[in-house]
């Protein structure tokens, strides 16, 4: 709905600071301007801010939080799909082996289930002023970052201790590509948040699915045990899964078994970019009207 | 383009009218099935399948056909009821919705405040939040930086710059948030009630900061039911009726033409010129009470629009109960023509009305409120309406009627007065200097 014009006459360039704007009706499908969000760049950081100054306000543990979640989580896993179920986990110590997968998933899910919820959760805001709406999904997947950057830190230092105790674990080349795994956590996390907060303007149905819908898709991903313990025939569904990739792929980098193939990879690129874009067409489109239904 | 700086071309906006529940999806479903099949979407509202696109089915037009031209410099009210179409517009223009059709076109920086303290987060100090808002408005952080000491000046909330604004009182806070608002520098302001908010100086100081605004040369779109502060500041003034500009000229004879639009002429407002000026908010059609008449009257039973002030005025409300309704309160409220409120009196201030009115069976009723002679001074007067049943509905018919008082004055003199109220009160005199001078332990 805005255009800014390039006009190249003589009369609009002397008055070329003058940013002149157009408003019209929503047209099409591919009515998109990511270049806008540019000149939006520190309101995304300051949304960073404000979310990371104000998670934990009046709580007494303040960050620390960030740290005892993946802990209890381990250990809860640990007792519980190690030691009662006995899933076997490559021969990897199970602490490490959960530790790894539940962060990694963590932040996917997380970036998913907070930008599920930007129209609504943001239409106080959205309601009053304009700004491009993809701010707010950025700097959720941004605050995310920050809080799996320190869990992840808490993971190298269990990681040092299993290492120096001569645990079965050996860091392998693959560690290159954590910065690529980083952002494909980040990017399809936000990508199906975007799509689902897109729907969830008119049906709220969705908002319901999305809390135990991520649940249920954790155990569809080798989280809690490794891909090697599923026969191959099945493996078709976990190619499908994008997030089965980024979490074999980031254990195999520090832990060096399991790990996928070239297939499981670009499958998993593809669907992550295809999720992203059908996210940000979506997106696009519903922040127009969305105050009109919301 | 070029010479203006808001240029707007046919716009409509739609609106979909109800909840949007289950069966949004069914229908949605029908209507994508019914295109495919080349087939009448089935969920077409009437209006949308002939030439003229009137509001139909679930659907209504806030806007139609604005045409309008504002130049660079130019202060513009925008005025109309409750549901004509004012906030609307502005939602249009500042980008929060789209528009149905046709297309607008602004030459300039622009920003809008329909809101003060957009964004502002309890938990964070007033340094972290004049970031924040200020960037959720449009300002590049090194741009709030410049301005951070004129925007904590003009707020005038120094001391407590770094507590969080949870612990603000509520006008520490909306100056702070306006302080932000007003430091925006655009080139085109849309600015709607936000004067609506903090204390009398307060908004003074908000309605000095917007004349500076305009006389800087920028461009102010501003909408208020404050008429005063609308014939102030703007030169000229549009009249927003149904989604439509019916009025656009000066200021001053937009505001007229409004206050004539909104006040029945006559001294009795019959059902239908009620219903007709009943305020969006409220429930027009509410299951339990609904007005039959609201009129004025002399002490001998003529009803009249102007009044001696030697003389009590009969404000009568007849309403009929459809269902039995619990704990009626009838309200009636006076204002002049600025909105400006005067008085309240309700029927249960009177001794055994409470319980009267406790639980009325359905069928007609009829509440007479007096208001005694020797009150008011030489003004024009409006009243408002109320009929609320608590928890259920809240009737409201604003600034149904109006009246003129003539002062008449006392004991013979007749001196031209300026007060809204001007009541025969107790004086007492006394001769002190008997006593031997001023004594101010009496």
């Amino acid at each position: 709905m805005i255009d800014s014009c390039h006009d190249t006459s003589a009369a609009t360039q002397a008055i070329k600071k003058h940013h002149s704007t157009l408003i019209r009706p929503k047209t099409g499908w591919f009515d998109i301007h990511l270049a806008e969000l540019w000149n939006y760049r520190d309101l995304v950081f300051l949304f960073v801010r404000r979310d990371f100054v104000s998670a934990y306000k009046q709580t007494i543990l303040g960050p620390l939080w960030y740290l005892i979640q993946p802990v209890l989580t381990t250990i809860v896993f640990t007792v519980v799909f190690g030691k009662i179920a006995k899933i076997p986990t490559d021969g990897i110590p199970p602490f490490l082996f959960y530790m790894a997968g539940y962060i990694a998933w963590a932040y996917f899910a997380e970036c998913l289930t907070m930008t599920a919820n930007t129209f609504v959760a943001n239409s106080g805001i959205f309601g009053k002023v304009y700004f491009p709406r993809l701010v707010v999904p950025l700097a959720t997947v941004l605050t995310n970052l920050m809080k799996f950057s320190v869990q992840f830190c808490l993971f190298l230092a269990f990681y040092a201790y299993f290492l120096l105790t001569g645990a079965s674990v050996h860091p392998t080349i693959w560690i290159a590509v954590l910065p690529i795994l980083i952002l494909e956590m980040a990017l399809l996390g936000m990508g199906f948040g975007i799509v689902i907060s897109s729907l969830t303007t008119r049906y709220r149905d969705l908002a319901f699915l999305v809390a135990f819908g991520v649940q249920l898709w954790m155990y569809a991903t080798p989280v809690v045990y490794p891909l090697s313990q599923i026969p191959a025939k099945y493996h078709i569904f976990f190619i499908i899964n994008p997030m089965t990739a980024v979490v074999e792929t980031f254990r195999a980098a520090f832990l060096g078994s399991g790990g996928v193939n070239a297939t499981f990879m670009a499958v998993s690129w593809m669907i992550t970019l295809l999720v992203l874009f059908v996210g940000i067409v979506l997106f696009s489109r519903i922040e127009k009207t969305f105050m009109d239904t919301v | 383009m070029g010479n203006s700086a808001v240029q707007i071309e046919d716009l409509w906006k739609q609106y979909r009218l109800g909840v949007i529940g289950h069966g949004a999806l069914y229908r949605d479903l029908q209507s994508w099935w019914a295109r495919k099949r080349g087939k009448e979407d089935p969920n077409t509202p009437v209006g949308f399948r002939q030439a003229d696109p009137v509001a139909g089915g679930d659907r209504f037009w806030a806007l139609r056909e604005i045409g309008l031209e504002i130049g660079h410099g130019e202060t513009v009210g925008i005025i109309g009821k409750n549901g004509a179409g004012k906030s609307t517009l502005l939602k249009v223009l500042s980008r929060v919705t789209a528009p149905t059709r046709g297309e607008v076109r602004l030459n300039g920086r622009i920003a809008s405040l329909l809101e003060v303290g957009t964004g502002f987060h309890p938990e964070l100090t007033g340094r972290e939040n004049i970031y924040l808002n200020g960037a959720i408005l449009g300002m590049r952080k090194d741009e709030i930086s410049r301005k951070f000491d004129e925007i904590v000046d003009f707020s005038g909330v120094a001391t407590f710059i770094d507590t969080p604004v949870k612990r603000y009182s509520s006008g520490m806070y909306v100056r702070l948030a306006f302080a932000v608002a007003a430091h925006l520098e655009p080139e085109i302001l849309l600015v709607d009630e936000v004067l609506a908010v903090g204390d009398a100086e307060f908004q003074k100081k908000c309605l000095g900061k917007m004349g500076d605004v305009a006389r800087e040369g920028r461009t102010v779109l501003f909408v208020s039911h404050n008429m005063a502060a609308v014939r102030n500041l703007c030169a000229r003034s549009i009249l927003l009726e149904d989604g439509r500009v019916t009025t656009d000229g000066p200021s001053e004879d937009t505001v007229n033409q409004y206050l004539r639009t909104k006040t029945v002429e006559r001294a009795v407002a019959d059902e239908a010129e009620i219903e007709a000026r009943m305020e969006g908010v409220i429930l027009r059609n509410n299951p339990h009470v609904r007005f039959v008449s609201i009129g004025l009257y002399d002490n001998k039973g003529q009803a009249r629009k102007s009044f001696y002030s030697d003389e009590p005025i009969l404000i009568r409300t007849a309403f009929r109960c459809l269902l039995p309704v619990l704990n009626l309160r009838i309200m009636v409220e006076l204002t002049d023509d600025q909105d400006n409120r005067l008085m309240l009196t309700q029927q249960t201030d009177t001794a055994g009305l409470t319980e009267a009115c406790g639980m009325l069976e359905p069928g007609f009723y009829e509440a007479i409120c007096t208001i005694p002679p020797h009150l008011f001074g030489s003004k024009s007067f409006f009243i408002t309406v109320h009929l609320e049943c608590p928890k259920t509905e809240h009737l409201m018919a604003p600034k149904i009627l109006g009246f003129d008082v003539k002062f008449q004055g006392y004991n013979g003199s007749h001196s031209l007065n300026p007060y809204y109220f001007r009541p025969q009160l107790a004086w007492k005199f006394h001769n002190l200097s008997e006593k031997g001078g001023i004594d101010h332990a009496e």
